[in-house]
């Protein structure tokens, strides 16, 4: 840890990291030093072998999906920028960040956006809809192998129904959003990074 | 004609007030003639010599030469004395809280722990009047007999998710906040008493800090009477009760430490260290007896599946045996009665029937609120009653203290947590936690249980701990409902979840768990995740009974809310014209107290009938509103309980007589009923089940008290044959969504046996309640 790691990743690019995603100083160091610790052929980034070799993401449900969250479209790659990019998603949204004027882009942290990432997660074609199949695929993912299609066909159904208000039989986002409006996701969706 | 109406309704409940007063009239002169020693120790023993001697005077009579004639009738008060006085109060603290719920807009403004202190305050003075000696709350009954119920309560319906969210936040209020309380307001007394008049001098540090410890404890009994009448939001009231429940620990210790060396006169420096061993030791030794018997419990709820009818009575006596054992090692209690219950219950539930689920969850709300009134009432006999010394410094400053510590210690520790939380507390939070720290019984029965002969002064801590229960409870409970809504707290939201809801959430648990794994985070998620797969991995399995082990939660979810739209399916016969009068389960017991808010509905492709289940549907959720454990005051009927059976045999011999209306064209013959059938059909309609478009349509008849045991057993085998029946016809009428119709009409004998065994043991909570992973 300690000054090999902040050796390794300048300044300017950490003022960069700062301003697009949020993190503290002492977060993103903290983070480099995970990232590189990760990065076993030590070339700057991370392959999808390298999040697989974390051991609770194998038995994780989701840990496919949420590995290929970091990988940005037709990339196999993930560098420091990506990597951070894709966490800051999960930053504890602050009160003084409530204030800020309109104007300037939502921060990745926001419940928007923190939704349009778990949305993403479930829609694998982005097609911008939940699909019934794609559905299916989470739920068999969640549940394992003992229960039947059928069931897990009739609990998809249900959920789209209840979920679904225009009719098309998949979930869009705005859907999405509204179904969840009861979830503190500001809380749901954020890790406590330690100072 | 306006006239007409007022007379009527305010003669009636003229009438009740008359009935009641008239009972009063009756039970309490009873009472007050038979109070005297009533709950002594000495009591049964004085009982029993009487008895023995009236038996031994009637032998002796018998065999003298003098012959009485024999008595016809005869009046021996002593052998039956103590549980007939048992059972008067009990009476009377029942009747208490029947009148006030009779008496309209009382109960609004005042909360009903204030009401019974006043009526106790009445009976202590009655029975002051008429010269008897009045009884009083002795620290035993208080510990032993009426605090469990309420903390078992407590502890098996508390809300798992928000309770372990919070534990940092509530273990800083209980622990850090506690000690702080009780050294503040000890300190300041010795201050005060130094400084104070000749009769405060003599009170040494030590007794001061001793009463500090005691009258510093937010008391759970006291926060959930109040808290309960005011629905506020989830979070403020864990925070408030868990605190309540979790500061036990410190109390014990504190108390002990402290009293043991008042006697002795100081504290040494080894003993501070001692001190604080003394309290991991208490903490985690009363959670893990708790943790003990709560697996022990779960256990053997495995075994239960013949003997139906003593479920609930291990979940009882398990929990007691856990408390009792806990105080024998001057453990705390009531941490090892809350890791019982919050242990057991998932087990429990997966194993035990949904009667018995029934059972415990009535019976514990019941002495729960038995011991509650009783306490109250208590409270204020033994006010009148007991030995006071009233000195006003002493008092007011205690109550001062009291104040001004809670404050600060609530802003000061907020502060610091609010560095470590997510969602931050607010001032008007920190307003409502600070004002909620009520004290009550529990530090009236400490004070109680001192010793007087190390503790001259016992009487005046009594007085001031007495003046403080009263402040709090009167002031501070009689205010906070009109503050909480000038402050716009939040309130309770009063929702059903959804299985999107419930699929999303444990989507997002995954996914965070998942990110905290990248992060190398070993936080909250990853603990959370850790004990679920080590619960499902190995506990699971030894603990729950059969397949259901297997069951994942989702699963387990999704068939409570089928059964529950399958009920309404039920309710609504099955076909198009329902008449919107159709009432449901009997409303007796149902208090709606807000109005749900109605759930996204699917759209089917029958819109009519979509409509008239929209309507009844709305009416059902307003009756099945999901209960929130910690609400003791309104139970929702349980519309599962019997009527279950019933709607589905309905519903069986709906679509049976319609399937064979539509290929016969002729009226079906009559079915033998069984009377739970006959009764339960329509009156006026043997055959066709079409429901007639009247509006007076006899309300679906549902009798709450139906038969138990050998009635369901027939039902189960009804259906099984006509399950059974339809399989062979092979014509399934898919009426409606897919899903639904698999409930009922099994295609393959998995679902059969399913259904079967949901007939005979429905899954316990289908209402609503989660079936949550461990720590969900």
């Amino acid at each position: 840890m300690g000054s090999r790691a902040s050796t390794l990743l300048r300044d300017e690019e950490i003022e960069e990291i700062k301003k697009e995603t949020g993190f503290s100083h002492s977060q993103i160091t903290r983070l480099y030093s995970r990232f590189t610790s990760l990065d076993k052929g030590e070339n700057g980034t991370l392959s999808r072998e390298d999040f697989q070799r974390i051991p609770e993401l194998a038995i994780n449900p989701l840990g496919d999906r949420i590995i290929n969250a970091f990988f940005s479209d037709g990339e196999d790659q993930v560098n420091f920028r990506a990597f951070m990019r894709t966490l800051a998603h999960f930053r504890p949204i602050e009160d003084n960040e409530k204030g800020k004027d309109p104007s300037s882009s939502e921060p990745l942290n926001s419940r928007n956006n923190k939704l349009l990432f778990a949305f993403r997660l479930y829609d694998l074609d982005k097609d911008d809809k939940i699909s019934r199949e794609e559905l299916l695929q989470v739920l068999r993912m969640m549940v394992g192998v003992n229960i039947s299609d059928e069931q897990l066909g009739s609990i998809a159904d249900r959920t789209i129904q209840e979920a679904d208000q225009d009719g098309d039989s998949a979930i869009s986002f705005p859907e999405f959003v509204k179904v969840l409006e009861k979830v503190d996701v500001e809380q749901k969706m954020s890790i406590r990074f330690l100072h | 004609m306006w006239l007409g109406n007022l007379p009527r309704s305010s003669s009636r409940r003229g009438t009740y007030l008359f009935l009641l007063v008239f009972l009063l009239g009756t039970v309490l002169p009873l009472g007050v003639a038979s109070s005297p020693d009533s709950h002594g120790t000495d009591a049964p023993q004085d009982t029993k010599h009487e008895a023995s001697n009236g038996h031994g005077h009637h032998g002796n009579e018998s065999h003298t030469a003098v012959k009485k004639a024999f008595p016809v009738l005869n009046f021996e008060y002593e052998s039956v004395r103590l549980p007939f006085e048992i059972a008067l109060w009990i009476l009377l603290a029942s009747l208490m809280k029947l009148g006030f719920h009779l008496i309209p807009r009382l109960s609004s403004f005042v909360p009903e722990s204030c009401l019974l202190i006043v009526v106790g305050l009445l009976v202590g003075g009655l029975i002051k009047i008429v010269g008897e000696k009045s009884p009083v709350l002795h620290s035993q009954i208080f510990f032993l007999y009426l605090l469990p119920p309420i903390i078992l309560d407590a502890g098996y319906f508390l809300p798992i998710r928000p309770f372990s969210e919070n534990i940092g936040t509530i273990l800083v209020f209980a622990v850090i906040g506690t000690l702080w309380n009780s050294f503040f307001i000890g300190g300041l007394l010795y201050g005060v008493c130094q400084i104070g008049g000749k009769d405060l001098e003599k009170i040494g540090l030590l007794p001061n800090l001793l009463f500090g410890a005691i009258i510093s404890a937010v008391d759970p009994v006291a926060v959930l009477a109040v808290f309960e009448e005011i629905h506020i939001n989830e979070l403020l009231h864990i925070l408030v009760f868990g605190e309540s429940l979790l500061n036990d620990a410190v109390t014990v210790v504190l108390y002990h430490l402290f009293e043991e060396y008042a006697g002795v006169g100081s504290v040494t420096f080894l003993d501070v260290p001692l001190g604080f061993i003394c309290f991991f030791v208490v903490a985690l030794g009363g959670v893990f007896v708790g943790l003990a018997y709560g697996l022990l419990a779960a256990f053997t709820s495995r075994f239960t599946t013949h003997t139906r009818v003593i479920e609930p009575l291990f979940a009882f006596l398990y929990s007691y045996m856990a408390y009792l054992s806990a105080e024998v090692f001057h453990l705390s209690g009531i941490m090892a009665l809350i890791a019982c219950g919050v242990v057991m219950r998932p087990y429990i539930e997966a194993n035990i029937s949904h009667k018995s689920h029934t059972t415990i969850k009535y019976f514990l709300k019941m002495w729960s609120s038995v011991s509650e009134t009783l306490i109250f009432i208590f409270l204020g006999v033994s006010t009148v009653a007991g030995p006071h010394s009233w000195n006003w410094t002493f008092v007011i400053c205690t109550l001062v203290f009291c104040l001004v510590a809670r404050v600060l210690g609530v802003v000061g520790l907020t502060y610091i947590i609010n560095k470590f939380r997510i969602v931050k507390l607010t001032t008007k939070d920190q307003f409502i936690i600070a004002y909620g720290g009520l004290r009550g019984a529990i530090a009236f029965s400490l004070g109680y249980l001192l010793p007087p002969d190390h503790f001259p002064m016992r009487d005046m801590f009594l007085t001031a701990i007495i003046t403080v229960i009263f402040f709090t409870v009167f002031v501070q409970g009689m205010t906070i409902q009109p503050l909480v809504d000038l402050l716009a707290v939040k309130k309770k939201q009063e929702t059903k979840r959804s299985i999107n809801e419930e699929i999303h959430s444990q989507f997002l648990d995954h996914l965070l768990t998942g990110i905290e794994d990248v992060c190398g985070h070993y936080g909250h998620h990853h603990w959370k995740d850790k004990l679920n797969r080590f619960n499902k991995k190995y506990i699971k399995k030894c603990l729950i009974a059969g397949d259901r082990s297997k069951e994942p939660q989702l699963i387990a979810f999704y068939h409570k809310m089928e059964m529950k739209q399958a009920i309404e399916l039920v309710e609504t016969g099955g076909i198009a014209k329902i008449p919107s009068a159709v009432s449901t389960v009997s409303m007796q017991n149902i208090q709606p107290k807000q109005k749900v808010t109605e759930r996204a509905l699917p759209q089917l492709s029958k819109g009519k009938e979509e409509e008239i289940r929209k309507i009844l549907r709305t009416n059902l959720q307003k009756t099945r509103q999901r209960l929130r454990s910690y609400n003791r005051h309104t139970l929702v009927a349980d519309p599962y309980e019997d009527a279950w059976n019933q709607m589905l045999i309905r519903r069986q011999k709906v679509k049976q007589m319609e399937k064979r209306m539509n290929n016969y064209l002729t009226v079906p013959a009559n079915h033998p009923d069984s009377p739970t059938m006959s009764r339960a059909r329509l009156s006026s309609d043997p055959n066709a089940y079409i429901p007639k478009p009247k509006a007076g349509i006899p309300a679906i008849t549902v009798d709450p008290a139906s038969p138990q045991s050998p009635e369901s057993l027939n039902l189960v085998d009804e259906l099984s044959k006509r399950t059974e029946e339809e399989e062979e016809e092979g014509i399934v009428m898919k009426m409606h969504t897919p899903s639904t119709d698999e409930v009922f009409t099994s295609n393959n004998a998995e679902k059969e046996q399913r259904l079967m065994r949901c007939l005979s043991d429905p899954g316990p909570h289908p209402e609503g309640e989660e079936e949550e992973p461990f720590l969900p």
